[in-house]
């Protein structure tokens, strides 16, 4: 593989650079295909989306707040900000996880079904994790859920052994930590 | 100043309100309201091409060779696929369009219509930005905001698609003044402190190297201008990209020639030993630093770019500068004159002498032919004849073009327009015509290669329709050059459909097309021929036979860096055929 790139024309890989995962807040105008915009750069351009969440958050102002968590080397890092940058309808990127850390937030709604004791168990263990139960039936219950990423995973994995059905995720909202804005 | 109109009349009012004198497409369904508003206007001309990628490369050419924007009109579906490879030609290269598609109507999208394609999904990625126009209140300010994104910071192409309905509508028109986009701020002036460490950097080098690319013909006639008086001021040598040529003259003795995969011995060594490299407006293309881990490694480098992204892509530098060539080279040369830096005279003498040996070499020679028309000495024989004319080269992809980047010494900025990035075979000929469109006088030759010639030979019909004297000089080896020459290096000269068996006979293909046909297949006929062409005042097709299994060299094989060049004169075809590990194969 070295050799490889040593022969190579093309510029080589950064290997010395760890990969790492950040989380960027991208403010968009809201206008139609910016999302595909912003994905099709990824795509086009071979990063990496772990998460992505996107909704107008200034109506007035027609603003979207793009969140994306992503992971590749710090120099894969500065040029997806700096691409994203280029894109005619993006007002700014900040990198959250770089500039000073962020609260980073999920919803799950988890549907589980079945009968008798795993379904007290599964109510029991939602009143734990703090999840509601949004929907029922004698034979489900819906449980929303919010938290760190890793708290819907686990909470997700135990539902798992008492009768899981069926997840759906939002994806993470980021939000910069202290009294600074983006 | 709003004043009522229908969107096909927007177009036509906004185009002429931006100062388009021409503009460059092809007729349909879609876009027939817009061709209705055109015939009944006098103010912007129209050049209907033959096929819609013929009307982009057009309008790339007379863009590249004005400064100015180029400007495309097409119909939906197959109109606007056909443009495609001219758009990301434009968007690879920095050149600056606007390309009106039609759209079938509003309430046909996504029914799957006659004609009907997802032109914004599509063009999305080869474009600098795109718009779909859903209302035609939108339209006035659109198309204003397409020119002022097309030709500020780093220029590019924009798509604005025009559903049917839209252009029949009415609505609001406003002209271009006070169009203020929400987001896009180019960045123009660099940051001083930047400068004057460049300034410092630049002064204190012992061997330096300046390396500009197309940046600088972007940034306009001043760029220039400022690049050779910086340069001169300085004494240092320059190169530059296949994309910059011309911002140096090249008569000039610090100019180095161009560097990179066939770029000169000079220029290359100059490049890897150098400690301080000075970069302008280049993007460290592939085909410039070679193998990367070897590209340059004592120097310090300072790069200057108007786009963000380009500056430390590829290669780490120590001075990055985000701004336009201009603005750059004048805050550099008002810094440097009020500094009036002290040089390493002593150093830059050794450092003149070092580049004098390997400029001895003389990488460019080749071995000339009394009985065949060697590749060089042809375009050596065209640039010899040309030069002193008001003269616009144009390329298609290929041994030729690199030939012509070798051989033809431009001296002034604008006058040379090929396909860098892209690589885009077929180039040529509507790019001279797009130049022959801006230049009535000029003398706008497409240097080709019989391959590529045929990727867009119906545009010879757009020539002779509005009587435009393009010259079409095809170095004619029956080959597809650079395809074989690379068979030869990498494939035991297995030389897999690289031939063309069946040729057209170039002449009488002229004669069809009603231009004059020439053919010139021995040396010591070429420069009365040549001569004969040059006065020929209608559109020539000159099929120049030249010998079959030349090589461009120097070069830097694939996987090597730029001090391991193969030079041409002491090559063999053994040394040829293994100049590339196995390893290198799969990376050209």
């Amino acid at each position: 593989m070295a050799e490889h790139s040593k022969q190579s024309h093309y510029p080589s890989p950064q290997r010395a650079q760890e990969v790492v995962s950040r989380t960027l807040s991208i403010i968009v105008d809201n206008e139609p295909g910016v999302l595909a915009r912003v994905i099709g750069l990824f795509s086009g351009r071979g990063y990496n989306i772990d998460s992505l969440t996107v909704t107008e958050t200034e109506h007035e102002k027609h603003l979207s707040r793009i969140t994306v968590i992503t992971s590749g080397t710090p120099h894969v890092i500065q040029q997806i900000k700096l691409q994203l940058e280029r894109l005619i309808p993006v007002h700014r990127v900040r990198d959250l996880t770089h500039e000073g850390g962020s609260i980073e937030r999920e919803l799950a709604l988890v549907k589980v079904g079945g009968r008798g004791e795993k379904r007290i168990e599964a109510l029991r263990l939602a009143e734990i994790f703090r999840a509601k139960v949004v929907d029922t039936s004698t034979e489900h219950f819906v449980f929303e859920i919010t938290g760190k990423p890793s708290k819907i995973e686990t909470f997700i994995q135990i539902m798992g052994e008492l009768g899981l059905v069926e997840v759906s995720r939002t994806g993470i909202a980021a939000i910069g930590r202290g009294s600074a804005t983006l | 100043m709003a004043r009522t109109m229908t969107g096909a009349e927007m177009v036509m009012t906004a185009l002429a309100d931006q100062g388009v004198e021409v503009i460059f497409g092809y007729p349909g369904g879609a876009v027939l309201p817009i061709y209705d508003e055109l015939h009944q206007q006098d103010k912007v001309r129209h050049i209907l091409v033959r096929q819609e990628g013929g009307a982009v490369h057009a309008a790339e050419g007379y863009a590249r060779s004005t400064g100015k924007v180029g400007v495309v009109l097409v119909t939906s579906g197959p109109g606007a696929t056909n443009a495609v490879t001219g758009l990301t030609d434009a968007l690879m290269d920095s050149i600056p369009l606007v390309c009106i598609t039609g759209q079938v109507p509003t309430h046909l999208i996504g029914m799957d219509a006659f004609q009907e394609c997802d032109t914004v999904g599509i063009t999305r990625p080869c474009t600098k930005h795109n718009y779909l126009v859903k209302n035609v209140n939108d339209l006035a300010r659109i198309l204003h905001e397409a020119f002022h994104i097309a030709r500020t910071g780093r220029p590019g192409p924009v798509v604005v698609d025009i559903p049917k309905d839209i252009q029949f509508a009415s609505g609001n028109y406003v002209g271009p003044s006070n169009i203020q986009h929400k987001t896009y701020r180019p960045k123009l002036k660099p940051e001083q402190t930047a400068v004057r460490e460049a300034v410092d950097l630049i002064a204190g080098a012992k061997r330096p190297v300046f390396y500009t690319g197309g940046g600088v013909i972007n940034s306009g006639p001043k760029a220039s201008q400022l690049l050779r008086e910086l340069v001169r001021l300085s004494g240092y040598p320059i190169t530059s990209t296949l994309m910059g040529l011309g911002a140096y003259p090249a008569s000039d003795k610090q100019w180095l020639g161009m560097l990179g995969m066939h770029g000169t011995y000079e220029a290359n060594m100059a490049m890897h030993d150098c400690d301080v490299m000075i970069n302008i407006g280049a993007r460290f293309d592939d085909r410039i630093t070679g193998r990367l881990d070897a590209f340059s490694p004592g120097s310090r480098k300072i790069h200057v770019d108007i786009d963000a992204s380009s500056i430390n892509k590829v290669v780490q530098v120590d001075i990055p500068i985000i701004g336009d060539c201009a603005y750059t080279l004048e805050d550099m040369l008002r810094v440097w004159k009020a500094k009036a830096p002290v040089l390493d005279k002593a150093a830059h003498k050794l450092w003149w002498k070092q580049i004098e040996g390997w400029r001895a070499r003389k990488s460019l020679s080749y071995k000339n032919s009394r009985d065949v028309i060697m590749p060089q000495y042809a375009v050596q024989r065209l640039y010899e004849l040309t030069k002193d004319r008001e003269t616009y080269i144009t390329t298609e992809v290929g041994q030729h073009q690199m030939w012509a980047a070798q051989f033809i010494n431009f001296e002034e900025p604008n006058r040379w327009m090929t396909s860098g990035g892209l690589g885009t075979m077929g180039y040529g000929l509507p790019a001279a015509i797009g130049a022959q469109v801006a230049h009535p006088k000029g003398l706008c030759i497409d240097v080709a290669g019989d391959a590529s010639i045929l990727m867009n030979i119906q545009e010879c019909s757009t020539a002779t329709q509005y009587r435009l004297p393009v010259k079409v000089f095809i170095l004619n080896n029956e080959y597809m050059g650079m395809v074989r020459q690379w068979q030869q290096l990498l494939h035991g000269n297995r030389l897999s459909e690289s031939y063309t068996a069946a040729l057209p006979d170039f002449v009488k293909l002229a004669d069809a097309y009603g231009w004059k046909g020439m053919r010139c297949d021995h040396p010591a006929d070429l420069d009365d021929a040549i001569k004969d062409m040059i006065n020929t005042p209608g559109p020539v097709m000159f099929d120049c036979r030249v010998a079959k299994l030349a090589n461009c060299f120097p070069m830097i094989p694939s996987g090597k860096a730029h001090n391991e060049m193969l030079l041409g004169e002491d090559v063999s075809d053994e040394e040829v055929q293994n100049a590339i590990s196995k390893e290198g194969k799969v990376l050209v």
